[in-house]
Formats: structure tokens, sequence, C-alpha cells
């Protein structure tokens, strides 16, 4: 196959970039997306030009690294990470738009890499369970419903790859807060904390500048772990809870 | 907590929804006022009448009052969401594509905006009756506990008649609709109320909701275009209403006019003719 | 040199109780006058920050991924095991010890592995406390499956999702603990090396991945928890970044590497389909259940497989293992599957593979069965490979999936630089020769949760706080080192990528030093990696500046690496004149073809140290003296 690849390229978050235009031969079906990067940057190297960045790492669907947008799409044309799709989804001659995952709070860093580390800051804001190691009681001594269970899992799949935030036309971070509020609120070793926690995670989801949910279910439609915006109603709800009645009387 | 709520993304879309579903059952209630047009100018007119009369007068003002601050919550929430909406992504993609999103849902600011000009112009045209050049239809009828009050079945049917404005209604109506179809079906999100097993369900809110905001208010504007009320405010009937006074007219006019309404002077009211 | 492994006296039960009564601890308030560097903060180094952390020492973090939350321990599918004995098997501390021991062919110190059985249990609570989600059954109880090696359902597990979520769980406590400013964390930072003052680990260099400064930082101990070199054979089941570096730099500052030819090969993979493959992606062995593995009798035979009639068929494990047949343990079927195309009767475009067949199964059971058993990884399977394994068989083959050896390490996980901790896969310890499925999430949070923390308190309660050292000489010398290095890598201005050195070394590795080794192929390879080595100091190309984001720059370095650490590797192999677990030398094995172990020779770990550039690595050996389980054969036939 040959390829017109149209890619990003942008040197630091304060560069402004632009598209570089990259005609690609010998593209073969059986290529994952990222291989048919890393035979163009092979391609870059021999002729000692800066390769293409981007972020990549187990290349199987499970560490959230990959973060391009394909045709517009987050992710590209099929359900799953970007690691996971292949060429075999594309024409010949097709021209292929590549670009970063664009929220502000997901500075470029180079090219199509980004920074996350919002995600972070918002996890680090209250997405843990306040127990120290040595204190834990014996596991099974709080039954769990297979339900509940269920359904944290569910939630807690997220990869954090950030493709909610990609695909949301005001690159809201709903989907990601609400699945990892929504796995820790279903659990009882999160509720004690569950008030707090929601509240904390929103101000910081807040402060870090994405935008608002708009209920069009862009996120769930690209999310790779296929997280239902049912998570968001979750969210809020708890919120209200936790904003009008914080304490018990 | 409540003031830390409200600055919070969360409480302003709750703020919105809750504004939202408020406005929407204006609409509906509105609506269902509209349409005793359909059983007569007597039924309309005395809903109407009801409505002034209310609580001796004071029931429309409060009530005014309340959907203008409901309205303008609405609003100004929408420019705030808006403007960090736009924020929140500054450079845009180079190609964009939606998956699931209908028109709708992704063109509510254009929606909203053409309701609020909407909304403006209906104002003028019908509550305070600044637009219609004519205005030959502002007959007063007279009240039980008033003297005269506004032959809003008059003033419908013939405000109307001019095609222009009934498309501009309908178009209107359409935006309406499709602005309440996104609306509607987000409040059992936003307010936190669905339920993974009710999704599918509350989904279709929206949409109902929609069509009888549209179907219901184009049929009045497209009945009247029709025929409706043609024969309304024949002699017999005008024969039972004093004419309005001059002096009378002239207040109303000059109340229009201070209001801001921008219409143009006319020559004064003239009696409807046959 | 001398090895002392510091295993505590008495009966192997109660070892960790004494070492723990004899270890010495820190005043709380002294706690945070310490310091601690973390590498990797995948399950062990996450959960080993955190838990130094509540403690109240200072940590810092550092990994080459953007964020803790990615590290590979994310991968990990199948479970976790622990001696809960929650389905009233029959399972015990005892009988997770034994199982783990023999799993690892004998090759494992005893006291360690017992060690890891013991806190096993501590470890699901922990986990459950955290609110790691795992499987319950309708009652609310916490669900248990089995697994390879194993006749007992101690595996706690996830959906196939297990090691993402207990790494959520670390990675959740960490943040706790980031929050809390006890822990500072580093990401898009890749360690560069190791800083030794008066022969004790005191800090570490680190490139800014983002704007490619190099960094001092300084600290009381370092604990590298930087996983496995897999990467090394190129093509694994590991992410791109898994890398030797950080182990293989402490190897050049004077840390022991242990059984580096310890690897582990995952026989049910998707196979190779072209030059450009990055990846190999693991499928659940449980598909052996139902599949059945063929090729074709004659050789280059390209027929598509539904049209190859019955009797022209090998269901080669079925006929070599009747008994056991499809289910042959990992490392047999995956020989097997290695001797089947050698004799050129593999399958697919480069005939690299084998057919996992489940017409027979269809037929008996029906698709709609097959699908509520395997539907998942039927689609992962399509979704790769475009291919209809309802129609046509899967095409399988081993790949490179876990690596038993790493830095050497004593009981309590040091290694024999002090002050410097090696803990996950990237130490050596306790799975021996072969690693059990559901191990390896046990390891990593046994030393980061319950180990370490222990053990780097003793070792931190014998000195004093040193204060921030960046300044010495020592972090001077070995910061001009990196900049050094990093500079000439950048000069060399050839035509080549790195990819491409990589990929070549892989094969040469995987060719000589995969699944089946001989003393003619090791001795060989050994020729040959320096060869390439040359050639990628003659001929890389390593575009872009050192300032910024330069990722041939990243690979480059770590590239560099493997090709030195390929060759200790293969050394060991060659070294070790046996086969046992994973390291299977054709020289030594049974007449039915079977991985012959000389315990009289061989018992021991290797302990490679570092000798200099171009030298070979000398041998230490510590001896393994099995004084609670006593070898044996394994048979399946």
């Amino acid at each position: 196959m040959k390829l017109n690849l149209k890619i990003w390229r942008q040197k630091s978050t304060t560069d402004k970039g632009h598209f570089e235009q990259h005609p690609i031969d010998g593209v073969i079906p059986e290529m994952s997306f990222l291989e048919m990067l890393d035979v163009l940057n092979d391609t870059l190297s021999a002729a000692g030009k800066e390769n293409i960045a981007f972020d990549h790492d187990c290349r199987e669907g499970i560490c959230g690294s990959c973060s391009m947008v394909i045709n517009g799409v987050a992710h590209g044309p099929t359900r799953g990470t970007t690691c996971q799709t292949y060429m075999r989804n594309f024409r010949d001659g097709q021209t292929i738009v590549i670009e970063p995952f664009r929220a502000t709070a997901f500075p470029v860093l180079c090219d199509l890499v980004v920074d996350r580390s919002a995600f972070d800051r918002i996890q680090q804001a209250g997405g843990f369970v306040s127990v120290n190691v040595g204190g834990a009681p014996e596991g099974n001594s709080v039954p769990i419903s297979k339900v509940n269970a269920d359904l944290a899992m569910d939630a807690a799949q997220c990869i954090g790859c950030g493709a909610c935030v990609a695909a949301c036309k005001n690159a809201s971070a709903m989907l990601f807060v609400a699945a990892k509020v929504g796995h820790l609120r279903l659990l009882p070793q999160g509720e004690p904390e569950a008030k707090d926690r929601v509240k904390k995670m929103v101000a910081q989801m807040d402060s870090e500048g994405f935008g608002n949910c708009t209920n069009q279910y862009e996120c769930e439609a690209v999310c790779p772990k296929e997280i239902r915006a049912d998570f968001i109603s979750l969210l809020n709800r708890e919120y209200l809870g936790a904003s009008v009645f914080p304490r018990p009387m | 907590m409540v003031p830390s709520f409200l600055k919070s993304s969360l409480g302003r879309k709750y703020a919105m929804g809750f504004t939202g579903l408020l406005l929407v059952g204006f609409v509906l209630g509105h609506l269902a006022g509209n349409l005793l047009i359909f059983q007569g100018p007597e039924a309309l007119n005395g809903y109407a009448e009801f409505l002034e009369e209310a609580g001796h007068g004071m029931a429309v003002w409060i009530a005014r009052t309340g959907l203008l601050a409901i309205f303008v919550s609405h609003l100004v929430l929408a420019f705030q969401l808006r403007r960090e909406n736009n924020r929140a992504r500054q450079v845009g993609y180079d190609q964009e594509s939606a998956l699931v999103s209908n028109w709708a849902s992704r063109h509510m600011f254009l929606t909203g905006l053409v309701i609020l000009v909407f909304v403006i112009y209906h104002i003028c045209h019908f509550t305070l009756g600044v637009t219609d050049t004519s205005a030959e239809w502002r007959v007063r009828l007279e009240g039980k506990n008033r003297p005269h009050y506004v032959d809003v079945y008059a003033m419908v049917t013939k405000g109307f008649q001019d095609p222009r404005v009934s498309l501009f209604y309908c178009f209107c109506q359409i935006l309406l609709g499709l602005h309440i179809w996104h609306g509607a079906s987000s409040w059992f999100q936003s307010l936190g109320i669905n339920r993974s097993a009710w999704r599918r369900s509350t989904s279709w809110v929206g949409p109902i909701l929609a069509l009888v905001v549209i179907v219901g208010n184009c049929a009045i504007p497209i009945s009247v275009m029709g025929g409706l009320g043609m024969s309304h405010g024949a002699p017999s009937h005008l024969g039972q209403i004093p004419a309005l006074t001059l002096k009378e007219s002239e207040k109303q006019r000059d109340l229009k006019n201070s209001m801001g309404g921008g219409a143009e002077k006319t020559g004064g009211f003239s009696i409807p003719k046959e | 040199m001398k090895l002392n492994a510091r295993v505590p006296d008495g009966p192997l039960a109660e070892k960790w109780d004494n070492c723990k009564m004899g270890m010495k601890l820190v005043n709380p308030a002294n706690k945070r006058k310490y310091h601690v560097i973390v590498v990797g903060t995948g399950l062990a180094g996450g959960a080993c920050a955190a838990s130094l952390a509540e403690l109240g020492y200072q940590v810092s973090t550092f990994c080459f991924q953007d964020s803790p939350r990615r590290a590979h321990s994310i991968a990990a599918q199948g479970g976790i095991n622990a001696a809960k004995n929650y389905p009233n098997d029959g399972d015990s501390v005892e009988r997770l010890f034994l199982d783990t021991i023999k799993g690892g062919d004998y090759r494992a110190r005893e006291s360690n592995v017992y060690r890891l059985a013991q806190t096993s249990v501590n470890i699901i609570d922990q986990c459950v406390a955290q609110g790691v989600p795992f499987a319950r059954e309708y009652g609310g109880q916490l669900d248990n499956r089995s697994f390879g090696g194993a006749q007992v359902s101690r595996t706690f597990y996830c959906r196939g999702q297990t090691g993402q979520q207990l790494l959520l769980g670390a990675y959740a406590s960490l943040n706790r603990q980031i929050e809390k400013g006890r822990v500072k964390s580093h990401t898009r930072h890749e360690m560069m090396d190791l800083v030794l003052v008066d022969g004790k680990a005191k800090g570490i260099i680190v490139r800014d991945m983002v704007t490619g400064q190099i960094e001092r930082h300084a600290a009381d101990a370092v604990v590298l928890a930087s996983g496995g070199y897999g990467p090394v054979f190129y093509l694994s089941t590991n992410a791109m970044g898994c890398n030797v570096s950080a182990t293989y730099r402490a190897f050049k500052r004077g840390a022991m590497f242990a059984n580096p030819c310890y690897t582990q090969i995952h026989p049910t993979c998707i196979p190779v389909t072209g030059d450009f493959q990055s990846k190999l992606t693991l499928m659940s062995e449980s598909l052996r259940n139902d599949g059945r593995i063929w090729v074709p009798k004659k050789q280059g035979d390209t027929r598509a497989p539904g049209t190859i009639p019955e009797s022209e068929r090998d269901y080669y494990l079925e006929r070599k293992y009747p008994s056991y047949g499809n289910l042959a343990p990992r490392d047999i079927a995956s020989r097997a599957a290695k001797e089947a195309c050698d004799a050129g009767r593999g399958v697919g475009q480069f005939g690299r593979g084998v057919n996992l067949d489940f017409a027979d199964a269809i037929n008996r059971l029906g698709a709609k069965t097959i699908a509520e058993r395997y539907g998942n990884l039927f689609d992962m399977y399509s979704h790769i490979t475009g291919e209809n394994p309802y129609q046509a068989p899967m095409r399988i083959y081993p790949a490179v999936h876990y690596v038993m050896g790493g830095l050497w390490v004593d009981y309590r996980l040091m290694s024999n630089i002090p002050g410097l901790f090696v803990l996950g896969e990237a130490n050596f310890s306790d799975h021996g020769a072969n690693r059990l499925g559901a191990s390896a999430l046990m390891q990593g949070l046994a030393d980061g949760y319950f180990i370490a923390p222990y053990t780097i308190t003793d070792y931190l309660a014998g000195m004093k706080p040193s204060g921030d050292t960046t300044q010495t000489k020592e972090f001077a010398q070995t910061e001009s080192e990196v900049g050094q290095r990093l500079s000439k890598l950048q000069n060399v201005k050839g035509k080549h990528s790195c990819q491409e050195f990589h990929r070549e070394l892989g094969k040469l590795v995987w060719e000589y030093c995969g699944m089946a080794r001989t003393k003619a192929g090791l001795t060989k390879v050994l020729g040959l990696i320096p060869e390439l080595r040359n050639r990628f100091w003659k001929e890389v190309s390593v575009p872009g500046s050192g300032q910024g984001i330069n990722q041939a720059l990243e690979n480059a370095n770590r590239v560099a690496d493997f090709l030195e650490f390929a060759e200790v590797m293969c050394t060991d192999a060659l070294t070790r004149e046996e086969s046992c677990g994973a390291h299977f030398r054709e020289e030594y094995q049974t007449e039915e073809g079977e991985a012959q172990r000389n315990d009289e020779d061989f018992s021991f770990v290797s302990a490679w140290e570092y000798a200099g550039e171009g030298t070979a690595p000398l041998l230490t050996k510590e001896p393994l003296q099995p004084e609670f389980v006593k070898p044996s054969v394994r048979s399946y036939k």
C-alpha cells in the first residue's frame, strides 16, 4: 500500500507546530499503525532526519500510552487503542491525517506526544483509599456483591489514555473522572472518603482547564475500554450529594 | 457549600440542566395554553384573561420575573460554559469527526442564540406588540374585572397571516425543538438521575418533547395560514366591543415606543375591516 | 567475589520472622531525614515507594513513562497467587512454596520462595483494602481460579486485567503519598547511571526525557525496580520501553547479574507477520484446552489448512506426549513448535507458526460453546490478524515473555552493592529457572509492600543520613560519563536506525539463545554479538539534538546496553551445561527429549561480575543447598 501521511510536527510546547507530508510506500495490511510509523522513522533515521515523536509502550492496548487522532478520530478508525489499529483498515492511496490529542489541559510536548499529567494530578487529589500497608483487614472480611464488584471493574478498566478528552468537543475529562470516582464509590473500601474524594477530584479537574460535559457521548464512543457514560451520571449524582449534604447532620 | 458548588463545572451543569428543565416546563405550559386556540376565541381569551387576573394581576408579574431570572441564568451559564469550553481546546483538529453525537447536540449554542433572538422578537411581537406595523388586531375586549383586555385570539390569527412571520416562527420552533431534543435528553445525565437500565428510555425524552413542541407550536401558524381564525373579528363580533378610544390607543403606542420596541410609527389603530 | 546471601538461621517457616526481629529500626522522627530513590514504578517499585513514604521516608520515584501507572506490570493478564485456601482445596503456604520451587526447577533460593509464599496472603488483604476490584462470587466472597503448574485454585484475578488493577492499586497508594508531599514523582525521566560514593549506592544520574537535561539525584539508598530485559530478543510480549539499561548500568558499576540465561518463553502468541513487526501478543494458554496443535507432515506445504487431509497432518504434541497432549507445559510445547518449524513444516507466511485448530472442538461442542469460552480471545485474534479463527485454525508461535534472571540480591533484596536494592522482575530471586503463572505479580508486590520496607529500614538504621551529595566528585564523574556516552551515540552519524540493530540482535539471540541452546550456537553468537555491536557504534544514526524529546536517542541508548548485555546472557547460557526450567541445552536432554538437570554440578546461582569492556564477565557461584525439598525429575509423558 502507498499512503500519504499528513503528520503534525511541533518541536516543543511553545512552538507553533505545522503539518508535514510524508508519502510512504510498502505498507502492508498486517502492520499495526504504530509499526507503520516505525518504518517511517527508520527511513527518517537513515536520512539523518528527526524522528516523529509519539507515545507508545505496551502495544497491546493496556498501558494507555499511545495517543493519536487519526483522521479526526481518537485512536483511529477501529475501536481500541492506536496500537491496536491495523493498516488493513486503510485504503491504498489514502491520505491519513495524524494529530496529537488536542486539549489545553494536555499541552503538546513534541509532535504527537502530549503531557497528560493532569490526569495524574486528578488522581493525586483523591483517587485512592487511605490505607497504609500493614493495616489491611482479612480480604474476605467485607463481602462485596458481585454486581458492585463487576461494575467497579467496568470503571476500573480505564487505561487513562485520554481519548475521552481528545474526542470531546469541549475537551472534557468527565468520563475519566467518572470512571475513577465510580470505581471506588462502588466498593465499600472507598465509601468512607467518597464525598471528600468526589469534591477534590472534580475541583482538580476544573482547575486543570478541561471543558464541560455536554452529554454527547463521543467519549464513550472512542473509549478503548468501552467505559459507559453512565458513570458520568453517577459522578454527577455523587457530586451533588457530596456538595449539598457533605455531613450526615 | 452551595456557592462553591455553583462555581464548579458540575454544579453549573446542574444549574444549566435545571434551568433548562424549568424553561421547557414553561414552553410546554405556554404551548398548552396556546393550543386553546383550536377551541375557539372564548377559550383562548378566557385563558389569557385568567392569566392576567390571577392573584389580583400579580401572578403574571411574579411568573414573568421568575421566568426572566431563569432565562437569564440559563443564558449567562451558556455563555460562561461556552467560553470555558472554547478555552479547553484552543487548537482545533484539522479533521473533525463526530461518531455518535447528533447535529442538535453539537449546536446547542447556535440554536440557543436563535431562540434568544426569537424570544426577543416574540415578546416584541405579541407581548409588547411593537413589531407589527398594522397592529390592527390589537383590539381590546371588555373584561370582567377590567374594562379591556387584548383579544389574544385575534392577535394571533392576524399576526400569523403574514407568511414571513409564520415561516420565521416555524423555523424557530424547529430550532427550539432541536435545542430541547438534546437538552431534555441530557437532564437525566446532567442531574445525575440516569441509571444504566434507564438510559435507553430517557434518551427518548428529548426527541418526544421536541416533537411535541415543534408540532404543537407550528400547528398554530400553519393552521392560521390554512385559514384558522379568518372569520374572527367579523363586524358582528366586533360590534359588541366598543372601539378603542383614540386616547387609549395613543397611550398604548407611547408605552410601546418607550419600551424600546423600535417599532415604526404608524398612523394609529384602525378598526379591522371586513 | 564472595557472595553472602544473608539467609537467616532457623527453620524455613521462621526465617523471615527471625530476620525481622533482628532488624534495626529508625526513629519515626528521623525517618524524614532519609531519602530513598526508587527507579521504576511498576508493582514492585510503586508499592515500595508508597510503603516507604507511608513509613515517613522521603522518596523520589523515576519512570520513563509519562505516568507511573503505565509501567509494564499493567499488562499482566492472568492473576495473582496467594495461599489463602479459600476454596478449601488443601492449599497452604507450604504447598505454594513447593509448587514455586518445583516450577522453578529447583534453581531458586528456598528461603526467599518460602517468604514469598508467606507474604502472599497479606498481599491480597492489602489489595482488597486499596479497592482492587477482584472477581467475586455471588455471595460476595473473593473468587479463585486455577492456573498452570498447580493443582489448587489459588489465583485471584480481575477479569483478564489483574496486573492493571494491582498496579492501579499501588499507583493510588503512591498518589496518596505524592499528594502528601512525601513522594516526588519524576515521570519521563530515565535512569542513565548509578552513582557510588565510597562503594555505596548514593544516587543516580537521570535524563529528563522532555528537556534532555542530565540531572543528579542523591539519596541514602537506591531501589531498582526497573523490570526485565525481555526485549533483548527484540520481539517479545514486553512493552517497547522495557529495557536492561538501569540494571545493566548498575552491573557495570559492580552489581552482580544473576542467571541471565533464564528467559521464559510463552507458547501461545500470535506469530510474526513481517520484518516490521515490533511486538508479539500473548494469547491465553487456556486456548490449548480445546484447540489441537498441528503442522503439515510435508515440508513447505502451503495449502490452506482446511484442505490438508487428516492423514497429512501431524498433531505432534498428541503424538509425542500422549497423556498430556496439547496441554504439555509451556517450555515443552514451545520447544516442540520450534522443532516443527525448524524442520520446515511451520505454517504461515514465514513458516514460523503452528496451527491451533478448533475445528474438532467446534464440531463437538458447537461454535456457540467455543464462543462462550474463548470469545474474547477469538475476537482479539481476528482483530490483530484479520482472520476468523472460527473458520480457519489460529496460527501461534512461542514468544519471550518474562525473564527470571536479574541483578543478584541477598535475602534482604540488597545487591552486592550496599544500598542498592533490587525488586521485582529486575532481581533474580524467587522464580529459579522458570516462573509459574500468576507468580510475577505476587513477587513484585511482596517485594514492594512487605519485604523491602523492612530491609531498607534496617539498612538505613545503620547509617547517618548522607544529605545532598550531588556535589561530590563521584556525581560529577558519573554525570560526565553519561554525557560523553550520549554525545558519542549522536556523533556516530551512520545510516542505519538503531531499530535495525535491535532487530538484528533480536534475531541472533532468539536463534542461538532462545528456546533451545547449544554449545556451538552459543559460541557462534558470542562471536557475532561483538561484531554487531561494533557495527552499531560505527553505523547507527541518531538524528535530532540532545535537547527536547528525542526518542531515537532514548532507543539507541537502550539498544547499546542490550548489545552488551546479550553477551552476558549468552555467556551464562553457555556456562550452564545442563537443561533446567526455561534453559534448554540440546546436549542435555533425556532420551525422550526432556530437559536433563544436573544437580550435582549446577545447583548454584550464576552471578556475573563486570570485568571491563570487551572482557568476559567473571562468574561467582552462589550454591543452592536444598534443605527442605528434594529435587526430582519432571515428566509429562
